[in-house]
């Protein structure tokens, strides 16, 4: 008889080993033939064009916000022509990068789970592999390399955005001038940030399918199951997006600094 | 062990290695999830050319044997051998070529709902072929024609009704001529005349081109008919006749109760069968 303690540990280990060997096998496919060139093609404008106006918006209410806050803080010192330097580096050194990995969880990885979910209870999955094709290289691997290329891009025009959205606030509510605000941003940033701020992505986007790939494929429980798979998904892969950022800011502080 | 040196005397294995191998050898394969059993020491035998009918109860494993024998599911013990490959142990990439001369019928269709139907009916020749573009339309023209459906090729699945839908899934696995068919129920939920014309190419296949195939039914009428019908060409005409005693022996009928084979023979000795739960299967 096991504990129910047990009987959890166990399941999460087997389920992190399979994550694991999920992941190595789409690294393996995704540097050896077949390519799977229109799959990818496909991913790259549904997760990049798709996911564009989400990105968009949340960028730049960010930003606007960002001006608006730390407006009031720094009246209080005298320091209001700062505040692109605050919108700057908080925009592209961490609000960017995690908020749009975190908007990409939604709006991606949720549909991701749900989509290959769906395939694995109606034996789509199983039909592939009768059909001959690795449900890795023709599902997984498309969706992994676009999540790890566009996640990145997305990112940059968020930065881009939500630093727009401080300019809105700081010229036409703060009265900061347009050339302070713009020359203050670019002196807050040291010239790592930016490096940093766009590493984080990859690996955010890279995370964020892989985990989606690996609780769609595990789907058990019919059409219940997609249901619960969607929510698991978007649940793990947000909280390891939080986790990855920390630990990978750490790093790259360490390293770069 | 113990398990594995049993097995590898019994004369089916044998056979393997002989002349006239058979397509599929089932050697007491066992499979269970969890703690329940889904087969117990299942056996058989499939020759080239040859038919099984698999019969069952519902839950009875007749789907997990086909999948067993795709090598979609791993037997927990048991040796498969699927045109002389002993498949049960092969890794993914080697079950490949495998599974490359068989097709297969699942029982739901498991069509692809993101690509039209000449996209999944020529699945395979699109994506793992050099064959022209033209001439992939024009095979699937060809084999959606066989199940009565080439006006259809450009609708998406989501588009079709139950029945068609399982047939785009037949067509879908004759694209490729296999020389080893699975039918998973292909005629459930099918009328009575597209029934006929798909026992109909299944014969075909068989008797025209060699096609072993296994099919799994709860169909009595259409496995007696295939059973008992053979497909004979005469002046470039196919015609579908009753069948010579020796073909009807061919055809041989497996029925399962909760993963266990309780009876194996043709159409004759299952007819004639005295046991009570294939006399009430068969009422
Ligand atoms: N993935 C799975 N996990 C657990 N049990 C399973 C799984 N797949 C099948 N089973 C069980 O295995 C048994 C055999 O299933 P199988 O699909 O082979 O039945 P079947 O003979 O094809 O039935 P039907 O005529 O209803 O299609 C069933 O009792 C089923 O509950
Ligand atoms: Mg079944």
């Amino acid at each position: 008889m096991l504990t129910l303690l047990e009987r959890w540990t166990k399941a999460s280990l087997a389920d992190l080993q399979g994550y694991v060997l999920l992941v190595g096998r789409t690294m393996r496919a995704a540097v050896s033939r077949p390519f799977y060139v229109h799959d990818l093609v496909e991913q790259l404008e549904q997760i990049g064009v798709g996911s564009l106006t989400v990105v968009l918006l949340t960028g730049f209410f960010t930003g606007a916000v960002l001006a608006l806050q730390s407006g009031i803080t720094l009246d209080q010192f005298g320091a209001r022509s700062l505040v692109g330097r605050l919108v700057g580096a908080s925009m592209i050194l961490e609000l960017g990068p995690v908020l749009t990995a975190l908007m990409i969880t939604g709006r991606v990885g949720s549909s991701i789970a749900a989509e290959l979910g769906s395939m694995e209870v109606t034996e789509q999955i199983s039909a592939l592999r009768a059909l001959g094709a690795d449900p890795v290289r023709k599902l997984v691997v498309p969706r992994v390399l676009a999540g790890f290329f566009m996640v990145p891009v997305l990112t940059v025009i968020a930065d881009f955005v939500g630093i727009a959205g401080g300019w809105v606030i700081a010229t036409f509510q703060m009265g900061v001038a347009s050339g302070v605000y713009w020359s203050s941003v670019t002196e807050g940033l040291f010239w790592q940030d930016p490096w940093v701020g766009l590493t984080k992505p990859f690996f955010l986007g890279f995370v964020i399918v892989t985990i989606a790939c690996h609780v769609g494929l595990g789907v058990t429980g019919g059409t219940q199951g997609v249901g619960r798979a969607t929510t698991k998904a978007v649940v793990r892969a947000s909280i390891a997006v939080l986790a990855v950022d920390f630990f990978l800011t750490k790093l790259l502080v360490f390293l770069v600094y | 062990m113990e398990q594995r040196a049993a097995t590898e005397s019994t004369v089916t294995l044998e056979e393997a290695f002989g002349p006239g191998a058979p397509v599929v050898l089932f050697d007491r394969v066992r499979l269970s999830f969890d703690e329940t059993v889904v087969l117990s020491d299942v056996s058989f035998t499939l020759l080239k050319g040859h038919t099984k009918l698999l019969l069952g109860a519902s839950g009875s494993g007749k789907s997990t044997i086909l999948k067993v024998l795709l090598g979609l599911l791993k037997p927990d013990s048991g040796v498969v051998w699927v045109n002389g490959h002993r498949i049960e142990d092969l890794p993914e990439e080697q079950i490949m070529p495998v599974r490359n001369d068989i097709g297969m019928v699942f029982q739901e269709g498991a069509l692809f709902d993101s690509l039209t139907v000449a996209e999944n009916v020529g699945f395979k020749l699109y994506e793992q072929t050099r064959m022209p573009l033209d001439e992939v339309r024009a095979r699937v023209e060809e084999v959606l024609g066989f199940v009565g459906l080439a006006e259809y090729i450009d609708r998406m699945p989501s588009e079709l009704s139950g029945g068609q839908r399982r047939r785009v899934a037949i067509a879908r696995a004759m694209t490729t001529k296999p020389r080893l068919l699975l039918y998973d129920e292909p005629t459930t939920g099918l009328d009575p005349i597209t029934a006929a014309t798909v026992d109909d190419e299944i014969i075909k296949l068989r008797d025209l081109e060699e096609v072993s195939s296994i099919m799994v039914t709860h169909q009595l009428r259409d496995a007696f008919y295939i059973a008992t019908h053979s497909a004979r060409r005469e002046n470039g005409r196919i015609t579908i006749v009753p069948a010579d005693e020796a073909k009807v022996r061919e055809a041989e009928f497996i029925m399962l109760k909760d993963g266990r084979i309780v009876f194996e023979g043709d159409a004759e000795a299952l007819r004639t069968s005295k046991d009570e739960y294939l006399r009430k299967f068969l009422s």
